[in-house]
């Protein structure tokens, strides 16, 4: 491979040149300055997404009543005079939750962050295939962050159709008095892509070209894999959305008629347009976490991925099937019903791989030596978290008992159980499992714990009873339930809900405090804390520029943990079997015997 | 590990404390009826039920067998001193196992479902003797239209009731749901209907009351600020009822 010789090179001449601060940290072309760039700012849209989740449940949890002195003065009468959330604010709320969580948080803490730290680390690479390209990946994305966050200053406020924005609700401000609002949505979505394109770009071409020698395919990490993956339904998805975005943008703007009836436009064609980008991002937002997941459960209980093949071959037929399931989002939409079976059957079928994943996860820790350290626990409730969330996936699958569960509470459940005790999970994990490769020091284990456990009791007290909701009637989206006497019974159950998700978020200072708290005071890690196989944990931490002090050979798969012929429960990849002996490896003691390498 | 243990055992206090200071304070939040709500009045509501109980049953044995399995894993092969974890890499006879039978439970379900989908919504099984009603949704109301006394739309004399759908008990109605701004849905709780209405398109959806009353109208999909109040009722009149109330609204429509 052509970039062997360029990493010998580099290696040999040991000392870098100092870049200066603005090349370092703020226009980095290293692929770990641009993760960490990335986990930056994308905790912070989750911190935003997170306050406007709070205000919605304000709102529901105590209909009609002024929000709290000490934060009621920052907004003004537009949105919440006398405290008090008003509807089109609410709409813009929920909208707004929807859109930073899903494209500022979600999107950049899966392919931004750990496709950056993973992917070139993980199959020894020295850095991306295209280190501009990924530097302007990043960059655009506060851009388009920017964008989104003015639109709560326009008049008229943020955009308030929805995160799905459904046509004709989003292509005339008549229809909800926001113009600008939408347009500034619009626009920053559609910059927003050229991140994700470019990014996803630049994972595809380096897994493809520029694995280190030894690294067959079905030796990559599962966590690469699940990144690769990712990367390509991003390629092929995010110009869908882009392109309906402009449609949508020209409706607004210049006076089309794509999505509006009455210039014999297509309401529902933006609905196609959006599931059929849509129903890939479902898996865009979980794929890389059952990734994490996979590296956490393997190394934590000390035992090899179990059915390592067939995680892949899960991963890849979710992926594909990912593309023919939109439709179970439009059984109600009036699309022709006898479509429906089709989309029944292709929703029912891509439970077989998630199905088949959970079970290897469990069969992993079947006879392992588990270590109850904190991504361990948060790997572990992302697989129980996801089991609910992926068994009241049936539901809806059913077209005719999604009828009645269509838009109702049931549904915001089940997205919530798969993207925050499915996704969110599987972040943390992530972030406290490769914390001390980014920063060089371990997040705190104690705060870890603590942080882990009321997260875990707060989310199922928050989200489960939501099923209730659903089941009852509650419809989603509607801005005070009580209007409806049938739903007025529920006000209740609705204020432990919203009194739960508060708990949920003050517990989340927890580990803001610790992760801020550990970079300057946390246990320096060393190189390879968590014992683990993969080439990342190869490097120092954090790894310098070029990554590998000479360039990797790879001997054997990523999971090879309790080896009976090895001494240590561990066997990095990048060890030679026992005949070659000596070298200056330092991690695992092979036994006299010569071993075939696999 | 001691840690892990004491945490556990505090938080499972705290949640215990928590969940009697609610029982304590308010229990009907205890009533979490995971079986349906028992007020369908509709002819295929109860079917759609049933389905939804298969449902709950069968994925509430998987999610029981898989937790408990993962539960007693966790406690079974934790870490102790001194011992290895087996060097195992997978079973090919088990992943066919639980590729297939996951398969087989799925589509199952699948084609139990499309007898049901059929019957409520395949275009040509709507009955054909439906009383024939147009729905007009807007933001924020639902024009429920009727025919005037020649039987026919669009001759002059229809007549529109105002978030109020007066439907007749035990004979199929049809309802053509339209919308004139955006897109609004039809969803009738109790009848376990949900359509949604489209602005270009004519979107037809049947349904048979069961008993006569007053029940909830109301609009699942987002549809500008007022979306929450766009609430209707149901008015379900005895067959007779029904024909005296037409009479008298067509009456009042043909004096206009």
């Amino acid at each position: 491979m052509s970039t062997t010789t360029a990493t010998e090179t580099h290696a040999g001449t040991a000392e870098h040149h100092e870049l200066g601060f603005i090349r370092k940290y703020i226009f980095s072309t290293d692929h770990k300055m641009i993760a960490r760039q990335f986990l930056f700012s994308a905790l912070m849209f989750l911190l935003l997404g997170g306050l406007l989740a709070v205000m919605v449940r304000w709102q529901l949890g105590f209909p009609g009543r002024p929000l709290p002195a000490f934060i009621r003065w920052i907004f003004p009468d537009t949105m919440a005079p006398g405290g008090i959330i008003l509807p089109e604010f609410y709409n813009s709320l929920v909208t707004m939750h929807a859109t930073f969580m899903v494209f500022f948080a979600l999107m950049p803490l899966m392919a931004g962050v750990f496709g950056n730290l993973l992917i070139p680390l993980q199959i020894g690479a020295e850095d991306m295939a295209f280190p501009r390209i990924n530097m302007a990946s990043f960059w655009i994305m506060p851009v388009a962050g920017f964008i989104m966050l003015a639109s709560f200053f326009v008049e008229g406020g943020a955009a308030g159709a929805g995160w799905t924005s459904y046509a004709p609700l989003s292509s005339s401000g008549e229809w909800t008095g926001v113009y600008m609002g939408q347009i500034l949505w619009l626009v920053s979505l559609i910059v927003l892509g050229f991140s994700s394109i470019l990014g996803a770009l630049n994972y595809v071409t380096t897994v493809i070209n520029m694995r280190a020698p030894g690294m067959t395919w079905f030796r990559i990490p599962l966590g690469t894999w699940s990144l690769f993956i990712t990367a390509w339904l991003l390629l092929l998805a995010i110009p869908i959305l882009t392109g309906g975005l402009i449609l949508l943008l020209f409706d607004q703007t210049i006076g089309t008629a794509f999505f509006r009836p009455e210039g014999s436009g297509e309401p529902l064609l933006w609905q196609h347009i959006f599931w059929f980008f849509g129903h890939p991002e479902v898996y865009i937002l979980i794929l890389p976490a059952m990734g994490f997941v996979s590296e956490v459960i393997a190394c934590r209980s000390r035992k090899p991925i179990f059915g390592y093949h067939s995680m892949v071959i899960a991963l890849v037929s979710i992926a594909f099937l990912s593309w023919v399931v939109w439709g179970h989002h439009m059984f109600q939409s009036g699309m022709n019903p006898l479509l429906g079976m089709t989309f029944v059957v292709t929703t029912v079928v891509i439970a077989v791989p998630s199905a088949i994943k959970v079970f290897n996860w469990i069969g992993t820790l079947w006879r392992g030596d588990i270590h109850f350290d904190a991504p361990l626990l948060h790997a572990v409730a992302f697989v129980s978290l996801f089991i609910i969330g992926g068994l009241s996936g049936m539901f809806m699958a059913a077209a005719p008992v999604d009828i009645y569960i269509h838009d109702t509470y049931f549904i915001v459940a089940h997205l919530h159980y798969v993207l925050v005790g499915g996704s969110l999970f599987g972040i943390f994990a992530g972030i406290i499992f490769w914390y001390p490769k980014m920063f060089g020091r371990m997040m705190n284990e104690g705060l870890g714990k603590v942080h882990f456990f009321l997260s875990f009791l707060f989310y199922n007290m928050a989200f489960f009873p939501m099923h209730n909701l659903g089941v009852q009637g509650m419809m989603r989206r509607i801005y005070d339930p009580n209007q409806y006497e049938f739903l007025q019974g529920l006000q209740p159950l609705n204020t432990f809900i919203s009194i739960s998700i508060f708990l949920f978020a003050f517990t989340q200072i927890i580990f803001a405090f610790n992760f801020l708290w550990s970079l300057r005071y946390g246990k320096v890690a060393g190189s390879n804390p968590w014992k683990s196989n993969t080439l990342l944990w190869t490097t120092p931490s954090p790894p310098p520029h070029g990554n590998f002090p000479e360039m990797p050979t790879v001997y054997r798969g990523p999971y090879e943990y309790s080896h009976p012929d090895v001494e240590e429960d561990f066997w990095p990849q990048n060890v030679p079997p026992a005949k070659s002996e000596a070298g200056g490896q330092t991690a695992a003691a092979p036994t006299p015997e010569p071993v075939p390498g696999d | 590990m001691n840690f892990f243990w004491r945490t556990g055992m505090v938080l499972a206090g705290m949640l215990t404390v928590v969940i009697v200071l609610w029982v304590i304070t308010d229990p009907s939040w205890l009533d979490l009826s995971w079986v349906m709500p028992d007020n369908v009045v509709s002819t295929f509501g109860p079917t759609l039920d049933n389905l939804w109980l298969v449902i709950l049953w069968v994925t509430g044995i998987i999610f029981f067998a898989t937790e408990i399995v993962l539960l007693v894993f966790m406690v079974k092969y934790r870490h102790r001193e001194g011992r290895k974890a087996e060097y195992i890499h997978g079973n090919n006879k088990a992943e066919v196992v639980w590729t297939a039978i996951p398969f087989v439970i799925v589509m199952g379900l699948a084609f139990y479902s499309k007898g049901i989908w059929d019957e409520i919504r395949d275009p040509s099984r709507i009955p054909t003797d439906a009383y024939p009603i147009n729905m007009i949704a807007t933001q924020f109301e639902w024009n429920a239209t009727y025919a005037g006394a020649d039987g026919q739309f669009d001759t002059g004399d229809d007549f529109i009731s105002l978030n109020a759908l007066h439907i007749p008990v035990d004979r199929p109605v049809v309802v053509q749901l339209m919308a004139q701004d955006v897109i609004h849905s039809f969803f009738l709780p109790e009848f376990r209907v949900k359509q949604d209405a489209v602005p270009g398109m004519i979107t037809p959806v049947w349904f048979e009351a069961t008993q006569t009353g007053e029940f909830t109208m109301a609009c699942a999909e987002l549809c500008g600020l007022g979306h929450y109040t766009m609430g209707g009722t149901v008015i379900v009149h005895s067959q007779a009822d029904f024909q005296d109330w037409l009479a008298e609204q067509q009456a009042a429509a043909g004096d206009d």
